[in-house]
């Protein structure tokens, strides 16, 4: 038998020469006994390459495809406006794309503008942060162990139904300042995505990975870091993703109710102030931001999980 | 043209005193809400040093169970399972396992995958890869080292999952029906692959299988197993010379042991399915000597 230290002095680089030059035949112990191989060894599928020449037809119809969509977006709500379209939705109020975008230029430069768009990232940034720090690993620990599965569950389960939005006023007695408040909401809105993916992502781990984990000579330790990190990572993104959007939802209702400043309280200020078009970039940025803060999401995702991110890329 | 012979003889003998199967009375039952399924009764089986041994019997019969215990995945309730006289007391390195399902894991590479066993040992990186390489380089399997499981066909992540069982020498490999879900061909192959890597490195290797003809093609010993629940009910020896050929499936002492299995099975199976058969025909099996002795049935 071969014992991991003789597999070592067993000269490799032969072997490889071996694999080349005698690809019909396995080398065994009685070298007249060897039965040639049938299968040739086989050489990486060409498909790689057929994939990327197929996918730069692909990428320039995806193109022009969301080119046009937004241009039938922001053609309709041009002439909506134009004729002043009112048919139960009114448009009489509503500014034109021509003036959002005249504003826009002006107010992107504006310091007290950046300075909302910069207070609601650092609280998105902080809600986020805090609640991923501390749903994954509650989560991990719960997936994997009943008895605490079975004592914190159930006083989550009921906190969960309750919308972060709900938490304001209790929030606001809660924490000693507004900015806490609000950072606290946006916690809120992401720890039960990304806990309950998290879970989830645990308890959906394939038991055969455990089982051949534990064959080959994993500790408890290294399984939690070699099998049930890597199994449940996947879910766990998900998780993250869908936090970051309540995140944003729950954000933004809390700047709109109590807040200061910030992109939320931005928006419901220009509605108060009568600056129309300040409406439509308040929501805009929203919008892009949201986007831009998932798209980071998976970027990350893609980065620690090339596999899955093969697979995605087959399904596209 | 040479060949590598990475062992001396002498280390050759030296190992075939270890990997010494023992399985003696063995019941296990598993209790659900309603009712209690017993799925292994009272079954003792034996794999010696070096020996390749099979189990063969009906859907559900309980040889998955058999094998998870000797893997130590589960525990017995009555019996004692020993190998080289040490109780199995949960999963070990010295026993490789080999799973029914694909079980490669989908976030590591094929090396990466290979690697892992060795990785737990705490071997370091750089003998780490060139180990993996090495036996991947005896499966066919260098050219996909960094490729990922999902990009694999069923046949190759089959073959990934012996190699990753071997990497780390156990003495023991379990197999669960591993080449259940290949066609036929490469069915074929992998059989030649395994027998080669059996031999290279001197294992006990305890089987399972479906397919009659995989058993006496591969083993030294079979086993039939009883339909629920799972008795040893023969043994049967196939005495085939080896290095065996896909020319001596066709041989009259090949067809024999086909003829006899298929009997064994058919009953049980027939008796799976609740289908009543004469008591003559389960109780009182002859026992029926091959042409030139090849080989010889032990009622269980
Ligand atoms: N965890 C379990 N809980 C309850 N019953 C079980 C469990 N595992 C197996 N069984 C039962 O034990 C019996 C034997 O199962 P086992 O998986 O060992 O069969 P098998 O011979 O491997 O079948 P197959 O050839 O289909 O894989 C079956 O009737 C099955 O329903
Ligand atoms: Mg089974």
């Amino acid at each position: 038998m071969l014992t991991a230290h003789k597999l070592e002095s067993f000269d490799a680089d032969k072997a490889l020469e071996e694999t080349h030059l005698e690809a019909q035949i396995i080398p065994i112990a009685e070298p007249a006994a060897a039965p040639p191989l049938a299968q040739p060894l086989a050489r990486p599928p060409a498909v790689v390459k057929r994939r990327a020449r197929g996918i730069a037809p692909r990428t320039l119809l995806t193109w022009l495809l969301s080119a046009l969509s937004l241009t039938i977006l922001i053609t309709a709500w041009h002439f909506a406006v134009k004729y002043k379209l009112d048919f139960y939705i009114r448009f009489n109020n509503i500014p034109s794309p021509e003036a959002v975008f005249d504003d826009a230029t002006s107010l992107f430069g504006n310091a007290r503008f950046q300075r909302h768009v910069g207070l609601s990232l650092r609280r998105i940034l902080a809600g986020f942060s805090v609640a991923a720090v501390l749903a994954i690993p509650i989560g991990l620990l719960l997936g994997r162990n009943r008895v605490a599965r079975e004592l914190i569950f159930p006083a989550l389960e009921i906190l969960r139904p309750i919308p972060a939005i709900a938490w304001v006023p209790m929030s606001i007695m809660l924490w000693p300042s507004n900015e806490v408040s609000i950072v606290f909401i946006t916690f809120l809105g992401s720890f039960f995505p990304i806990l309950l993916n998290t879970i989830q992502g645990v308890q959906s781990l394939d038991k055969v990975l455990v089982r051949a984990a534990r064959s080959l000579g994993a500790s408890r330790v290294a399984l939690f870091w070699h099998v049930v990190l890597p199994g449940s990572l996947p879910h766990v993104f998900t998780g993250l993703t869908i936090g970051m959007g309540v995140a944003w939802v729950s954000l933004i209702a809390a700047e709109m109710i109590s807040g200061q400043f910030g992109i939320g309280y931005f928006t419901w200020e220009a509605y108060s102030l009568v600056r129309y078009s300040e409406i439509v970039l308040g929501m805009i940025v929203i919008g892009v931001l949201g986007l831009v803060c998932s798209g980071v999401i998976r970027l990350v995702g893609g980065w620690l999980m090339p596999w899955a991110a093969r697979q995605n890329q087959e399904l596209s | 043209m040479e060949l590598a012979t990475p062992h001396a003889p002498a280390d050759a003998s030296a190992q075939a005193s270890r990997g010494w199967i023992r399985v003696e009375n063995l019941s296990v039952r598993f209790t659900s809400r309603h009712e209690e399924v017993l799925a292994v009764d009272d079954a003792s089986i034996e794999v010696k040093p070096g020996e390749f041994v099979t189990i063969i019997g009906p859907s559900g019969c309980g040889k998955s169970t058999l094998l998870n215990v000797v893997a130590g995945f589960i525990k017995g309730n009555d019996g004692c399972v020993t190998v080289d006289g040490v109780p199995v007391d949960g999963p070990s390195i010295q026993r490789g396992v080999v799973f029914q399902q694909y079980s490669l894991f989908p976030w590591l590479s094929v090396r990466q995958n290979v690697e892992f066993g060795l990785k737990m040992k705490g071997m370091r990186r750089f003998a780490r890869e060139s180990s993996a390489r090495t036996l991947l380089g005896l499966a066919g399997l260098l050219a996909f080292e960094n490729h990922y499981p999902d990009q694999l066909s069923g046949g190759m992540k089959q073959r990934v999952g012996i190699v990753r069982a071997l990497a780390t020498s156990p003495q023991v490999l379990l197999m669960d029906e591993p080449f259940g879900a290949l066609d036929a061909q490469t069915r074929v192959v992998m059989q030649e692959i395994l027998t080669n890597m059996w031999q290279r490195f001197r294992l006990s290797v305890l089987f399972i299988t479906h397919d009659i003809d995989e058993a006496i093609f591969l083993s030294d010993r079979i086993y039939v197993m009883t339909a629920r629940p799972g008795r040893i009910k023969a043994e049967i020896k196939v005495d085939l010379p080896r290095p065996r050929t896909a020319e001596m499936t066709s041989s009259p002492a090949f067809a024999t042991l086909v003829q006899q299995l298929r009997q064994l099975i058919r009953e049980e199976s027939l008796a799976a399915m609740g289908t009543e058969l004469h008591d003559g025909a389960l109780g009182g099996f002859a026992t029926e000597v091959g042409p030139g002795g090849v080989c010889n049935i032990v009622n269980g």
